[in-house]
């Protein structure tokens, strides 16, 4: 595929679960098509080279900055933003969590650092503070001093394990 | 910032990005991950009139473990070799290393050859490549392909032996000798942050191999003397690397860094603290 400067190339995506199309100069940053042309205004878009971790989304459900994405480059791929969490208004425990441990004041920071979440917790469903410290690292938040988030995750990870062992012992009572 | 206009190609083959490097040579740049490409073209400090994708390069995608080495071909990601569970037996200091760079949010797009040809001076990718005696292949138009020693490759800050019109094709990590043992350490304002030092270590009954990163303007590697002679070899070093004083640390600091840690890092074993 080849796109001059000045063409808008029509690109097809499936956004939170539902195929949307639009149009992108090839210089256009991902998260600025899903913001303008998209309507996914959750995606928040701060520093532009990296290092706030704002406009995090799932590419494919891997964590990745849509700042340092084309566009054009997320043509048929998968990208999940903050606004697929909520189910019918209602919250997941991810954002329910945040909200308890005041885990967000301005929360601009916010949907990227729950998209990071949601990622990190499949790929390390019981992780300690260590890590999860780790995983905020690729973040910037200016109000909260990260103690409220970090609690908020910990706890959501618990509560997790704690529903799928629930489940496992259901699961083998009616085993028996 | 938005980057400046230019054209777009999502190259499907090898063939079709050197062909377009070829062509269009200091006028293009190839797009890997983008993890620092997209930041300069944001920031317009890059304005190519051409970006080349590889994204979609399936040749380019390929890990190999064959003759002594790990090849690592342009287009993989530094996520797939965290991910990949033999690294730890295959390139252990590499293995020790990935979890130092940025974030897990950026290595699940940076590349290990787009580090390699950005040319941070406090990489740690191009630290490991530098300390472990590494190669980077390079290919351009009509079979040309050259195999340069890390060592020659990294010339200065951002910069490399790579001419405008050559493809990083893939990167050789040495696998690991038998005998020698491997270790990392860096020290960062924060975890992610650039590295202030970053040191490599390959060490045998032969002596250590000690790799310096974030301090002169490309990784630099060296073999110290063990025992007695250490401490004077590990000052000369430090001296030697031209430390400069930035908002984050001292000369001296840096300089400082390298006698202790490394002396550390050499006799201490549990010294190389995982991430």
């Amino acid at each position: 595929m080849h796109a001059p400067a000045e063409q808008r190339c029509d690109i097809e995506l499936e956004l939170n679960g539902e195929t949307r199309h639009g149009s992108a100069e090839p210089r256009m940053q991902l998260c600025d098509f899903l913001r303008h042309e998209l309507g996914a205004t959750g995606v928040h878009v701060g520093c532009e080279h990296g290092v706030c971790g704002a406009c995090t989304v799932l590419v494919d459900g891997i964590a990745s900055r849509s700042c340092l994405m084309l566009a054009v480059q997320a043509d048929g791929r998968r990208i999940d933003t903050v606004e697929s969490l909520a189910r019918d208004d209602v919250m997941n425990d991810l954002q329910q969590a945040f909200n308890r441990h005041h885990a967000l004041q301005c929360g601009f920071c916010t949907s990227g650092i729950l998209m990071s979440c949601v990622e990190f917790l499949q790929r390390e469903p019981t992780p300690d503070e260590t890590r999860v410290r780790d995983m905020l690292s690729g973040h910037l938040c200016r109000c909260t001093g990260y103690t409220g988030i970090v609690r908020a995750v910990l706890e959501v990870a618990e509560q997790r394990h704690e529903g799928e062992s629930q489940q496992q012992a259901l699961e083998n009572r009616n085993d028996v | 910032m938005k980057p400046a206009s230019f054209d777009y190609v999502r190259a499907s083959s090898k063939r079709e990005v050197l062909q377009l490097l070829h062509e269009h040579g200091e006028d293009a740049r190839v797009l890997a991950g983008g993890q620092s490409l997209m930041a300069t073209l944001n920031m317009r400090l890059t304005q190519p009139k051409l970006v080349i994708d590889i994204n979609r390069v399936e040749e380019l995608r390929s890990i190999r473990n064959e003759r002594g080495h790990l090849a690592v071909g342009a287009a993989v990601r530094q996520v797939e070799l965290t991910d990949r569970t033999e690294l730890a037996t295959e390139v252990p200091l590499l293995a020790q290393a990935l979890p130092w760079i940025g974030h897990f949010q950026t290595r699940n797009r940076g590349t290990v050859c787009g580090s390699v040809a950005h040319a941070d001076p406090s990489a740690e990718i191009p630290l490991c490549l530098v300390t472990l005696g590494g190669i980077v292949v390079l290919e351009s138009l009509q079979g040309k392909r050259r195999e340069v020693p890390a060592a020659d490759f990294f010339q200065g800050l951002l910069t490399t032996a790579r001419q405008p019109r050559e493809l990083i094709s893939e990167v050789r990590f040495p696998l690991a000798q038998d005998g020698t043992e491997y270790r990392f350490r860096e020290i960062a304002m924060r975890h992610g942050d650039f590295a202030l030092v970053a040191l490599a270590l390959c060490l045998s009954d032969h002596g250590a191999r000690l790799g310096v990163g974030g301090v002169a303007d490309r990784p630099v590697a060296q073999t110290l003397p063990l025992g007695d002679a250490l401490p004077d070899a590990l000052n000369t070093l430090a001296w030697s690397l031209g430390a400069q004083s930035d908002v984050h640390a001292s000369a001296a600091y840096r300089r400082q860094l390298i006698r202790e840690l490394g002396r550390r890092l050499i006799e201490e074993p549990s010294h190389a603290r995982p991430r």
